[in-house]
């Protein structure tokens, strides 16, 4: 499957730095913004702070077997100690550590705990992302206006129905249609398999709820047919997605957004570029422009645009803004409205449960399957109210144990082996995924704070969980910075009542439907998950119907520089409990669709 | 090793930025490392026949074939805090006593039989210390000694491709198949 390379500006020294359109990033939605605009016949500069990873050639694991991996995909020591923050949980791997940050180049201050797992490269985190697609419904865009959290979301369903058919036939989601008035269907690709625990348990909760809890197989942006047209191959069944995928089988940018863009020969892909800055021009009241530091020479560069599409990651999008106009306004472009930074949210998880299930002895699986069940939201819908707002789903699913299994009744030897070559026992298991309200104390901001060279022990305050060293305050020592000596991030950012109430609830269910689901043994479980767990960092600059209340338009523009669109995690109003990349991805194509008709009407 | 299994468990299914076949999801607690320290061929000898008494030859290829004498040192050497290093090597110096009490002989001279005598007893001597140690200190030497061998065996290519099935490629995925008691379990 070869593509075209996009053209890769290396040296910034092209000899003009001036293009129709620069997006900001190049993850899920930044490769969006640079599809759309491409394709609608705009020159676009495409900005990305690391390095380029290429469609199947950089990713140099994808095709090694397990044995191939010195430590079986384990940590060292030594990665322990370099990555204080990707240690905390899963990411921190032998298979794929070059697609994440390395937390010792881009520290950030917790004021509270924030588990922050970045990917600065090429794709950003769409190559390592769990592919779970899910449209929000009304139930969630009308969640703010209805109960008074955050402010009213600018936009409803009927809004963002067209751009999620079209980004899902061109992502490609394989999942089922059900008929949910919370989860709409959309233009699916034939579901994947459920294996026959997970066929039993689905029925027996629909009967035992009478339809009013379902379980389905997961939607997800895997592709089950191949996309001729895109040169990519259907899902292989490897359940390796995140070392990259050599048959482009999942959406990503290198897959799928970045090989369109490419296509129209409007695209120039420039890596190692940390945008510093929009330019700003008060006189017109938008913006010219970014200033962009060029992470392998520390050279500075300026390149100017019509329009800028901001699409760093969320938090990192408002690091950007706290850095542009400080002139007119001392905390950056779109602190007019006192709310840029503010309303952080992500998904909270780490609570279910999970158990055996007797039987299916005669039954196995084949394949890998990179995809599991969901239990879409079921409370404070028809009539199942709850003591909290808003609610949550479940993602899990049943498989046969594998040779990890505790095997203790046969201490070692031949009947150890055997035991283990052969598929243990079914086992069941559901984990919750919670919307955070949108808390305006929930905020981040650019640390000026400063710190002596010391360091100290950082533990969770709450579970006692080694975080790493950092650096002590100190009034005369010296600012934080980054490897580039640019100012960072700190996180004031924690659940409140609502989100704890509702934990409780996400354990006692799932231990409640799987008993219903005659499933034994189970075990409920309620991890030390904190905010940042969820990878779905949402909000700090929102979308909104006034300005003084929000920072962005019903059409993702900066009230204070409408040339200036930002369509990541950054713009979300709300949380909901569904996995928010899909939504990212229609509310891009919908901008950028909405930027070119304005461009061509003058008024950008 | 219930928590890396709920941890697989977890990884394959989560929606977060999770996919992956990645296998060991345990880590080792953070502490200050040596690494000066090295393991000897005659340790890694060693260590290949313990292996080969917990996961031994039969119709297919056993722990020692699998090289995870070898492996054992390298996970202790890179991956273990220095205080589990610790435990690892006094636990190799332990067994090698109890042989000579037990047997009066060295290990290494031991007869398969007497081996999987002994092992069978630090085994069970093994659970009782791991079911009343507290949560902080480390794991029994010999439970050390046991999760490394079948990880290293399972993930080894005998042990994958022979003891177990492995498909680099399923190309297809179907939820429920036929099986009958025997057939092999697949490899991640």
């Amino acid at each position: 499957m070869p593509q075209d390379s996009p053209q890769v500006n290396i040296n910034g020294t092209s000899d003009s730095n001036t293009y129709d359109a620069i997006v900001v990033g190049s993850g899920v939605s930044g490769g969006w913004a640079a599809k759309e605009l491409s394709e609608k016949g705009l020159k676009v500069l495409m900005l990305e702070r690391g390095r380029n990873v290429e469609h199947i050639k950089d990713y140099v694991n994808a095709n090694k077997a397990p044995w191939e991996f010195p430590h079986r995909g384990g940590r060292t020591q030594e990665m322990i100690q370099q990555y204080p923050v990707l240690k905390r949980d899963y990411p921190l791997n032998e298979t794929n550590l070059d697609f994440w940050v390395k937390d010792s180049e881009s520290p950030y201050t917790e004021i509270k705990r924030f588990d922050w797992f970045r990917g600065y490269h090429v794709g950003g985190r769409s190559l390592t992302w769990g592919r779970q697609s899910y449209r929000f419904s009304d139930l969630d865009f009308e969640a703010n206006a209805k109960d008074g959290y955050g402010v009213d979301w600018p936009i409803r369903y009927k809004d963002m129905s067209p751009w999620y058919d079209y980004v899902e036939r061109f992502a490609g989601i394989s999942g089922s249609k059900e008929g949910l008035p919370q989860l709409p269907d959309g233009q699916f690709l034939p579901p994947m398999d459920m294996t026959c625990v997970e066929k039993d348990v689905a029925a027996r909760i629909k009967e035992k709820y009478k339809g009013a809890r379902t379980m389905i197989i997961g939607r997800t942006a895997n592709i089950t047919v191949p996309f001729e047209s895109q040169g990519r191959a259907s899902c292989q069944f490897r359940n390796k997605c995140w070392l990259g995928c050599p048959y482009g089988a999942y959406f990503s940018t290198q897959s799928c957004t970045l090989p369109a863009a490419t296509k129209t020969g409007n695209l120039t892909l420039r890596p190692w570029s940390i945008v510093t800055k929009v330019l700003y021009d008060k006189d017109t009241k938008k913006a010219t422009g970014v200033e962009v530091l060029d992470a392998e020479t520390m050279k500075t560069y300026e390149y100017k645009a019509k329009i800028v599409f901001l699409n760093a990651s969320a938090l990192n999008s408002t690091w950007i803004l706290f850095n542009s106009a400080t002139d007119i306004w001392p905390d950056g472009l779109g602190s007019s409205s006192g709310e840029l930074g503010h309303n952080v949210m992500d998904h909270h998880l780490g609570v279910g449960a999970s158990g055996m299930v007797d039987g299916y002895e005669d039954q196995y699986t084949f394949g890998r399957r990179a995809n599991g069940i969901y239990i879409p939201r079921y409370q404070n819908i028809n009539g199942d109210k709850r003591d909290y707002l808003r609610g949550f789903g479940y993602q899990g699913g049943g498989s046969r144990q594998g040779w990890s299994r505790s095997a203790e009744e046969v201490a070692l030897g031949v009947a150890l082996k055997e035991t283990l070559s052969e598929p243990g026992s079914w086992t069941m298991n559901i984990g919750g995924f919670g919307e955070v309200l949108p808390y305006h104390e929930n905020r981040i901001f650019l640390d000026k704070n400063t710190y002596s060279d010391k360091l100290e022990q950082f533990n969770d305050p709450v579970t006692g969980k080694d975080l790493g060293m950092r650096p002590v305050p100190d009034k005369n020592g010296k600012q934080r910075l980054d490897k580039w000596g640019l100012p960072v991030l700190a996180f004031d950012v924690e659940w409140k009542e609502n989100e704890k109430k509702m934990r409780r609830d996400m354990l006692n269910d799932a231990k409640e439907m799987l008993e219903a689901a005659g499933v034994k043994n189970i075990n409920g479980r309620d991890g030390d998950g904190t905010m940042g767990r969820g990878i779905h960092e949402m909000g700090t600059a929102r979308m909104g119907k006034d300005p003084k209340t929000s920072v962005l338009n019903k059409w993702n523009q900066v009230w204070d520089a409408p040339n200036v669109f930002i369509t990541d995690g950054a713009c979300m109003t709300s949380a909901a409990c569904v996995n928010p990349s899909l939504t990212y991805m229609a509310l891009t194509a919908r901008a950028a669709d909405h930027a070119v008709e304005e461009l061509k009407k003058g008024n950008l | 090793m219930n928590r890396r299994d709920a941890l697989s468990r977890v990884a394959l299914i989560l929606g977060g930025t999770v996919a992956g076949a990645h296998i060991f999801l345990e880590g080792c607690k953070p502490a200050d490392r040596k690494t000066t320290d090295t393991f000897s061929a005659d340790d890694i000898a060693y260590l290949d026949e313990i292996a080969e008494t917990i996961i031994p030859a039969t119709d297919t290829p056993g722990a020692k074939a699998a090289a995870v004498g070898t492996f054992m040192t390298v996970m202790v050497t890179d991956c273990y805090a220095q205080e589990e290093q610790e435990v690892f090597k006094q636990g190799m110096n332990l067994l090698k006593e109890a042989s000579n009490k037990k047997f009066g002989k060295s290990f290494m001279d031991l007869s398969a039989e007497q081996r999987t005598e002994l092992l069978t007893e630090t085994d069970r001597e093994a659970k009782d210390y791991m079911s009343a140690k507290k949560a902080e200190e480390p794991k029994h030497y010999f439970r050390m000694m046991k999760e490394l061998t079948l990880l290293g065996y399972f993930t080894s290519q005998p042990g994958a491709e022979k003891s177990l099935r492995y498909m680099l490629v399923p190309g297809k995925y179907e939820g429920c198949v036929p099986y009958k008691k025997g057939d092999r379990a697949w490899a991640l």
